[in-house]
């Protein structure tokens, strides 16, 4: 795949002298050990916040959705912003392992199986909001096109909210499948280190049987490929598609062109946001400094830097096309982002995703942990405002100065995006002690080439240039 | 060092002189005076294009009502945006002028004849200093990103990117052109036009001569303070004893891309947009962009192969074609998102100020616009995506010959029905302004590609690239 010979420029990937054993290990160790005292805190409240917003779903449900702060002008609130914020922040695990493996970057190898598992973990949240955001949920079932006894009744292949139905679940079960096939040889290794007949048996029957055999290798690796090739388009159509529920429309400030690809650009910044929050944290807590360096916080701080600044690029078109369409509905709709009565969302949107990524230009900031973490942090606070600045200002005063209105959430609309947290940690914190956090086999593979102690090896024995 | 082969420098001034012969026919034949005009259309009239012209003329009915704007306009869809009062004025119009409308429509083709010749050489020069700058941005990509892969390629895309700074002085003599009044590419730069279209006035404080040249000019000095820059740090680097030129050519890459992504989608406004001056797209600044990177790439991998085929390229193996092969396949379906993104979103809401630029081009470019997608997409979808004809030359050039033409033809269907309407043709003065800068791309690149050797030397990632094998 590639060739021996790196150059010496490059930094290493693996620090600390590790070897093929020190690997499997420290990725085994927080398996196998056993949950801390500060594991369990954090489980708890995550757990509270998630039967809390169980609490908040059924009284939507058995109450009606006027339980929420939506209204006749304002069909969509937070209820959309908070299902394209989690979409969004999904995105980032197929593009880092599936676009980064495309463009054979080795330093994905560390991070991919943690964004894959905040992926589905992620879309596992989103996808409850175009459920419990219907009036009648228990009808869901309608939106797919299944022969029925009312004269086989079909939907309307128009809708994009249909386009998301697919889009949604398809997502849902190729992200699934690819994280699954690369767990495969990891779960291989759990089963073959385990000490109790239990954890034996489950990992044995997570592992599918892998026994690592050339042929099974050869094959593994070009289902990734394929399953790469197909996801990353599939992770450009479905946040488009998304991003089509509102430019497919007829409201100024909705229907823009330049959704598509700009939506897309800010899943990718949220979603790296989001990734590199979490590895941050979980270097440390799980002792994966030397897998997860400081060189992968700077390119994820990177990528945010570019896709920040495409989806400021976004913004400033987006303001000026308003501005040179001469349509006076477009032109107040983005007045009234800026200036009307939620110029606050707009100036936070503003600042957290265009001016707070352009300090990642400064080597000191993108290289410091805590640098990093605040702005990932703000990024996700700035894309959340950013969906809710797009629906809400959008909605709110629109063609008829009559229908103009403002939007209040209640607890309820909170309490649900709070349960949605609560389930993401759940399901992540739940990960992070049941499966291996690293994919191990793969970054085995680059030990050799990318391994600190290699590298010093190399320096000092000088380079074989032309050994293939 | 690579020595400009004879025949191919000969080919390129046979090339030269055929394009100026063909620009100079179409210029001389195009009509000056109504009365040309009138003997055009009665011959097409006699050659049985009758229905058509009856249908243009029409057509010129709604427009004539409308005023000096659309008099002078050259577009089908200018009166559809004031489509209601326009048609209750053409009933009148019709009854009671039936001469004066004649008279006006004969004027109308008159401009767009005597458009043509100008179009006909403003695309293809937009389109290779595009692809030179497109070669460009991908060039400072390729160092940015620090990839191993691509080193070996890169005084090849030095060598392309040469062509910019005579492309970008041809299209800013256009530009002057314009602004000077010598063709009516943008209408908007017509004081006439102006003063009868209150929409146009509203935007004649972004859309005006001065700022527009200004616009201009700043845009194509940084591209070429870049590209002399990084051609300068990167023959400096051969002969170093360090990598001190390097690490300047990665930060000037840098802070070419961000120069790079605000002023492309401002030039595709200016340059291309702007000939529909009541229509506006928030994504066609990257639909642009992803035009021409496709067909930069395109043109690497085809310069690669010339040279690799001539036995200049040492380390260039079939694993470097496969790798420029993925970014042709990939950027056409990049491409093809953006296209469909665009228009998808325009038919769905089909918002009258909108939806005219698709239905002049539906209606009168139907095989051009829709052709054009499956030469940029259908056809690079299903060849390239196979792995083993990624690496033969052969399906390599063939697949890029029919991108090339394909995204000539996009930037055809850009310009053209505003300007010339339904009076397109792809005849000599196309071809010719096709071949005209097609030679003297060739002649200028091959022509930089003398004055260096071919292996950027010292480049701290070329030995990666030398024994790149994927």
């Amino acid at each position: 795949m590639s060739s021996h010979y790196e150059a010496p420029i490059r930094k290493p990937l693996i620090i600390g002298d590790k070897n093929y054993h020190d690997v499997t290990v420290d990725v085994a160790r927080p398996v196998e050990g056993r949950a801390n005292k500060q594991w369990w805190i954090a489980f708890t409240i995550a757990l509270a916040a998630f039967l809390w917003g169980v609490g908040c779903v059924a009284y939507t449900v058995g109450t009606g959705i006027g339980t929420w702060g939506s209204n006749k002008t304002i069909g969509w609130a937070w209820d959309i912003t908070n299902f394209v914020w989690w979409v969004g922040i999904g995105h980032a695990g197929t593009l880092i392992s599936a676009v980064l493996l495309l463009f054979r970057q080795k330093w994905r190898m560390a991070i991919n199986r943690s964004a894959e598992a905040m992926t589905i973990f992620s879309v596992i949240q989103a996808a409850m909001f175009p459920v419990f955001h219907m009036g009648r949920p228990w009808l869901a079932y309608w939106v797919m096109p299944i022969p029925n006894q009312f004269g086989s009744l079909w939907v309307n292949f128009n809708s994009p909210l249909l386009w998301d139905v697919f889009a949604i679940s398809t997502y849902l079960s190729v992200s699934l499948v690819f994280w699954w096939t690369g767990l495969l040889p990891d779960f291989a290794m759990l089963r073959d280190r385990a000490i109790t007949p239990f954890t034996k048996r489950v990992y044995s029957i997570l592992s599918f049987g892998w026994s690592g055999r050339a042929k099974d290798w050869q094959r593994f690796e070009e289902v990734s490929l394929v399953l790469a090739g197909l996801a990353t388009p599939l992770v450009l159509s479905v946040h488009t598609i998304v991003s089509f529920d509102f430019a497919t429309s007829v409201i100024p400030g909705w229907h823009t062109t330049i959704l598509p690809p700009y939506f897309v650009a800010g899943a990718i910044f949220s979603g790296f946001a989001m990734v590199n929050t979490l590895l941050i944290i979980m270097r440390k807590v799980s002792n994966l400094e030397a897998y997860i360096t400081i060189q992968h916080i700077e390119l994820m701080n990177i990528i945010i830097m570019i896709t920040g600044s495409v989806v400021g690029i976004a913004y400033i078109t987006e303001l000026f096309i308003a501005w040179y369409s001469g349509v006076e509905y477009e032109q107040y709709a983005f007045l009234n982002r800026a200036t009307g009565p939620y110029w606050w969302a707009y100036l936070l949107m503003m600042t957290c995703n265009v001016v707070s990524p352009q300090v990642m230009w400064f080597k000191k900031i993108r290289t410091s942990i805590i640098g990093s973490f605040i702005i990932s942090l703000v990024v996700n606070v700035g894309m959340w405002f950013e969906r809710f600045v797009i629906i809400v200002s959008s909605l709110h005063r629109d063609y008829l100065p009559s229908s103009w209105t403002m939007f209040q959430p209640t607890f309820v609309d909170a309490g649900f995006f709070i349960g949605t947290i609560g389930f993401f940690f759940v399901l992540f914190l739940l990960y992070s002690r049941s499966f291996p956090v690293i994919a191990q086999a793969e970054v085995k593979s680059i030990m050799k080439t990318s391994s600190e102690t290699y590298k010093r090896q190399r320096e000092e024995q000088g380079n074989d240039n032309h050994s293939h | 060092m690579y020595t400009f082969s004879s025949k191919l420098k000969v080919f390129s001034f046979v090339l030269i002189v055929l394009g100026i012969l063909g620009i100079g026919y179409s210029f001389l034949t195009a009509p000056k005076t109504i009365e040309d005009v009138e003997k055009i259309l009665n011959e097409e009239a006699a050659h049985g294009h009758g229905g058509h012209h009856a249908e243009a003329s029409h057509h010129d009915a709604e427009f004539t009502a409308h005023g000096p704007a659309a008099e002078e306009s050259h577009e089908g869809h200018v009166e559809k945006a004031h489509g209601h009062e326009a048609t209750a004025d053409a009933h009148h119009a019709e009854a009671a002028h039936d001469h004066d409308e004649h008279h006006a429509h004969l004027e109308h083709v008159l401009h767009q004849l005597k458009n043509k010749p100008w179009a006909a050489l403003y695309v293809p020069a937009l389109f290779f200093m595009l692809i030179s700058l497109g070669v460009l941005a991908f060039y400072a990509i390729q160092n940015a990103a620090q990839a191993g892969w691509s080193p070996v390629l890169f005084r090849v895309m030095e060598g392309i990117s040469a062509y910019l700074v005579p492309g970008a002085v041809i299209v800013f003599l256009l530009l002057v052109a314009g602004v000077l009044d010598l063709h009516h590419i943008f209408i908007w730069m017509d004081e006439e036009v102006v003063k009868g279209d209150h929409l146009i006035q509203g935007k004649s404080g972004y859309l005006n001569g001065t700022f527009f040249l200004i616009r201009a000019a700043v845009f194509m000095g940084g591209w070429i303070l870049y590209r002399q820059y990084a051609r300068k740090k990167s023959i400096a680097q051969d002969e170093a004893t360090d990598n001190l030129n390097f690490k300047k050519h990665f930060k000037a890459s840098a802070g070419f891309l961000v120069f790079f992504i605000i002023t492309e989608s401002i030039m595709s406004w200016d340059w291309i947009m702007s000939v529909d001056p009541h229509w506006f797209s928030t994504l066609f600044g990257w639909y642009v962009f992803a035009s021409f990177i496709v067909s930069a790439v395109t043109v690497i991998a085809m310069v690669t192969l010339y040279l690799k085929s001539k036995g200049y390229l040492e380390y260039v193996n079939n694993s470097h074609i496969h790798d420029l092969a993925k970014f042709m396949f990939g950027f056409s379906i990049f491409w093809t998102y953006l296209w469909f993104s665009q228009f998808m979103l325009i038919w769905y809401a089909d918002i009258p100020e909108e939806i005219t630029y698709f239905v002049t081009r539906i209606e009168e470019y139907n095989l051009p616009f829709f052709g054009m997608v499956v030469m940029n997409f259908v056809f690079p979808l299903l060849i390239l995506v196979n792995s083993d004809f990624k690496r033969l030359s052969w399906v390599v050039v063939m697949a890029g010959i029919v991108i090339l033409c394909g995204h000539y033809l996009d930037f055809f269907n850009m310009i053209m029905p505003a300007v010339v309407g339904d009076r397109w043709f792809i005849g000599i003065g196309e071809i010719g302004s096709v071949l005209f800068f097609l030679g003297l791309f060739i002649l200028v690149v091959f022509t930089a590609l003398t004055k260096a050797p071919l292996l950027a030397k010292r480049n701290p990632l070329v030995e990666e690239s030398k024994h790149f094998h994927y």
